[in-house]
């Protein structure tokens, strides 16, 4: 067996070369009309090709769930799609492509569009290609809705705000991730940060066929425009059939980006809220101001330092807090790079709550003393390049960075990333350390019996 | 080792089977910065009662999941700490039929691969340890009974099956893993992790030969026996009860509706019914299906819905669930467009669409290095060869498709479980 005569015979792509001399992606990044952009990803690695559009617009209270209901509403229907059976007929056509229709927010900018994937051009059964078929149909179901009495229909309107405001009802139903909304609810109660990517339930009711489509032709007008490829595709294939396929977004003479979010820092005292509802475990969750966010030179410090905190399986808090002292059945703690703050979230007996705060706190005040071994760090590290090095291997994880790239107007790749923590000293760490302030406690136990 | 090419979807697997038993796939990537390693043992939480040296041995519910959760234990310490340090992200998880050990790593996969497959080979445990981890699970456990989908589809088994061990949580309950002691888990560690009950499946830049060379060295030179399981009494056509039902805090009724279809025989066969019950299931409910637009269309199932098809040792079925203010008006017009179907027969253009995307969408799952191995590692104890799956979809008719439909999506093999919102019985 000769594994490298294995590796020679495999199509050629046209690559860069890494200095580890394997073949890497291909990144473009083209100004398609004003205020749309394309980052496309050349790579003949994948089975599929990722397709995706969204409109970024600043994270709001009045207008969060409207922009959620946008991407449902046009999924329902098109001018020659006009309902869901007939999208999915043609989805079916493309080998069972997919296009969801997607709300996240990053920061303070809500983003709302499609995500799609397809069958790449080298498996169809018939030799035929997609990308444009492809590409148009997220092309029409983004720009030509199903149009009635000059406004969205009344029923695809009605039934996708049911829905919407089903899903808001339904963060309930998922306590772990409800814990961290309501923490971020009460944390930023004064900050676009602290509204939920979908809104809230009074004004999804609100919204009818005519405020949907004011809002809609808003963002048509003013709001950046990103669009993302990765595939096979050359380069100048995609800029044409992207550019074919949204030819119809109205051109105007600007969309302006968005401003970064402000930043705040903790109160003198942390403030404390404790809910009750009928749940066996309970679930603790706490945040945290940092002194750094994506933009701060010091962000890849900062990486590393939740790392060490809670950010991985070897970190202080899955250590000490959950493994060493049994406190909680997990705890970890994430980032929100785009807002400068860090999050714990962990599950809880009712009963251990104080022991697991106290604990949870002590781990970080150990951390801020530069109590944190050097094999602490190094594993937090490898952790975090890894994670970074992995997210060119997945085409869903790549998107998802790629948009967070977009909307902080950052060009630097997962790769580049990653080289900056592996210069990330333990002085730096320290230092990021320090920037972390206790802002708000959110405890969800259980009824009083 | 043996190389096979399957070129319709661009894959390649080495395989070889060591003299110990336990066989190895390996699909080289060198596109890719990661790699992935599965090893596998084809023991999960329905394996509750077998055969040791002749004798039959009963076990309580939950200690292959136990098991999973300690073999992380080493004699140094913990196995978890080892790969994560080396920046690896290992895991671990417990179905109703197998448990799986993996890691995805981007650097230093051989000695990565090396601390896999000595601490699932290797048991530490000690009486204390096992005390501790019965807090942890329990924790574990509460937090799944706290999740209604789950108890959606853990009451929907229970309604499909009188006896098959397919009802029983693969993490037990608090009551039962109480009695698994640090003696229970090395007896069954004895039984089912010897090599000729594993399989290790490897996807990534990397050589095949080493990753041979490496089960060879550190796994044990002689595999065990065969062991001989019981999956209770044959099963009835027919689903043991209609409906099931508890409450919970929800906002909206969450529910599963299951069909029981026939037990799948092993070997290729196995995948091709895996693939027919696949289409049977969106041609009567899948997302682009006449039904499912109906039904969405009259607010009845939203974006959570879904359908899938699954099969276990003994038993295999259809299950479709989601949220819906009305799960009886779900079961009675799935029942109803199952009688249409049967009666009238699928349309053939339909058909083919579905087919084509149900196509697409199983080579567009091959992006997935943990899909590609776990797949193959499912399919290698099924007897089937999970890769070959274009040339068993071209022997797929629309017929077979009526067929299995006709004979599993009655009123008789149907169960629907509901979970309501508390006070809203």
């Amino acid at each position: 067996m000769d594994y490298i005569q294995e590796r020679e015979s495999l199509p050629a792509f046209p690559a860069l070369l890494r200095k580890e001399g394997w073949p890497m992606a291909e990144l473009t990044r083209t100004e398609l009309f004003p205020g749309v952009h394309l980052t496309a990803v050349h790579t003949g690695k994948f089975k599929s090709c990722v397709l995706g559009v969204n409109f970024l617009t600043p994270l709001d209270r009045e207008t969060a769930s409207v922009n959620a209901l946008i991407p449902s509403v046009l999924r329902r229907g098109s001018r020659n799609y006009p309902t869901m059976q007939a999208i999915s007929a043609a989805l079916d056509e493309l080998y069972g492509g997919s296009i969801e229709p997607m709300v996240r927010t990053r920061g303070e900018v809500q983003c709302v569009g499609f995500l799609g994937s397809f069958l790449d051009d080298a498996y169809t059964l018939d030799g035929s290609t997609l990308l444009g078929r492809a590409a148009g149909l997220m092309g029409e179901l983004f720009l030509q809705p199903v149009i009635e009495d000059g406004c969205f229909s009344q029923e695809y309107t009605k039934g996708e705000r049911d829905n919407l405001a089903d899903r808001i009802r339904a963060q309930i139903n998922d306590k772990r991730s409800y814990a961290l909304t309501r923490l971020k609810q009460e944390m930023c109660k004064d900050e676009p940060f602290g509204v939920d990517r979908l809104g809230d339930e009074a004004h999804a009711a609100a919204i009818t066929p005519q405020s949907l489509w004011a809002q809609y032709q808003h963002l048509l007008h003013t709001a950046p425009v990103e669009i993302y490829y990765c595939g096979s595709a050359q380069p100048g294939r995609v800029v044409q059939a992207l550019k074919n396929a949204f030819s119809a977004l109205p051109c105007c003479e600007e969309r302006p980006p968005l401003p970064r979010p402000a930043s705040k820092s903790a109160p003198e005292q942390e403030k404390n809220v404790e809910e009750r509802m009928d749940v066996t475990q309970g679930k603790l969750s706490l945040g945290f101001r940092a002194g750094a966010d994506v933009w701060s030179k010091q962000y890849p410090a900062l990486m590393l330092a939740n790392a060490v905190y809670g950010g991985t399986t070897t970190s202080k808090l899955f250590l000490n807090v959950r493994e060493k002292l049994s406190l909680c059945y997990y705890a970890s703690s994430m980032l929100e790079k785009h807002k400068g703050v860090m999050m714990v979230s962990s599950g809880v007996e009712f009963e251990q709550f104080q022991a697991a705060r106290a604990e949870i706190l002590a781990q970080l005040e150990a951390c801020k003393a530069g109590q944190f071994e050097n094999w602490e760090l190094e594993g937090a590290r490898r952790s975090v390049v890894s994670t970074l090095r992995s997210a060119m291997d997945a085409q869903g994880r790549l998107e998802d960075f790629w948009l967070g790239q977009a909307v902080a107007g950052i060009a630097e790749g997962p790769d580049a990333l990653a080289e900056r923590v592996e210069q990330v000293t333990l002085e730096e760490v320290a230092a990021a350390f320090q920037t972390l302030a206790l802002d708000t406690v959110y405890f969800l136990t259980g009824k009083e019996v | 080792m043996d190389k096979k090419t399957y070129s319709r979807v661009g894959e390649a697997l080495w395989h070889t089977r060591l003299d110990n038993g336990l066989h190895i796939y390996v699909d080289v990537k060198p596109d890719f910065q990661k790699s992935y390693a599965f090893f596998a043992t084809n023991y999960g939480g329905m394996d509750t009662r077998f055969q040791l040296g002749g004798q039959w041995q009963d076990t309580p519910a939950g200690v292959a999941h136990f098991l999973e959760h300690k073999m992380f234990d080493t004699q140094d310490g913990n196995a978890l700490q080892d790969l994560a340090a080396n920046g690896a992200s290992p895991n671990a998880f417990t179905s109703s039929a197998i448990t799986g050990y993996y890691f995805e790593s981007t650097e230093k996969f051989e000695e990565n691969l090396k601390i896999l497959l000595s601490f699932v080979s290797i048991p530490w445990f000690t009486q204390e340890s096992v005390d501790k981890e019965q807090g942890i699970i329990g924790q574990e456990i509460q937090m799944i009974e706290d999740d209604p989908m789950w108890q959606a589809f853990m009451n929907l088994l229970a309604g499909l099956y009188a006896s098959n061990p397919i009802r029983i949580s693969v993490a037990g309950s608090r009551e039962s893993i109480s009695h698994i002691t640090a003696d229970t888990l090395y007896a069954c560690h004895k039984a089912f992790y010897h090599p000729a009950n594993m399989v290790l499946c490897v996807a990534g830049n990397v050589n095949p030969q080493r990753v041979a060379e490496l089960a060879r060295e550190i796994l044990p030179a002689q595999g065990g026996e065969e062991i001989v399981r019981d999956y209770g009494a044959p099963e009835p056509e027919h689903a043991a009860q209609p409906l099931r039902e508890l409450n919970m805090e929800v906002s909206a009724p969450i529910f599963q509706l299951g069909f029981k279809a026939d037990p799948a025989p092993m070997g290729q066969e196995r995948l091709r019914q895996q693939l027919i019950g696949e289409l049977v299931g969106e041609v009567l409910a899948g997302a682009s299906s006449p039904l499912y637009a109906d039904l969405y269309d009259r607010g009845l199932i939203n974006k959570n819905f879904g359908v899938g098809y699954e099969a276990y040792p003994g038993c295999a079925f259809l299950a479709a669930g989601g949220e819906s203010r009305d799960p009886e008006a779900v079961r009675d017009a799935v029942l109803a467009e199952a009688e249409r179907l049967g009666r009238s027969g699928i349309d053939a253009s339909l058909f083919a669409r579905l087919k084509k995307a149900a196509y697409g969408s199983r080579v567009r799952a091959l992006n997935s290095f943990e899909h590609i191995c776990v797949q193959q590692a499912q399919a290698h104890f099924d007897g089937a060869d999970y890769l070959d799956f274009p040339a068993v979809f071209d022997t797929i008719s629309q017929q077979d498709v009526e067929g299995a439909l006709r004979r599993w999506c009655t009123s008789e093999r149907a169960c629907l479980a509901v979970v309501r919102p508390k006070g809203a019985l």
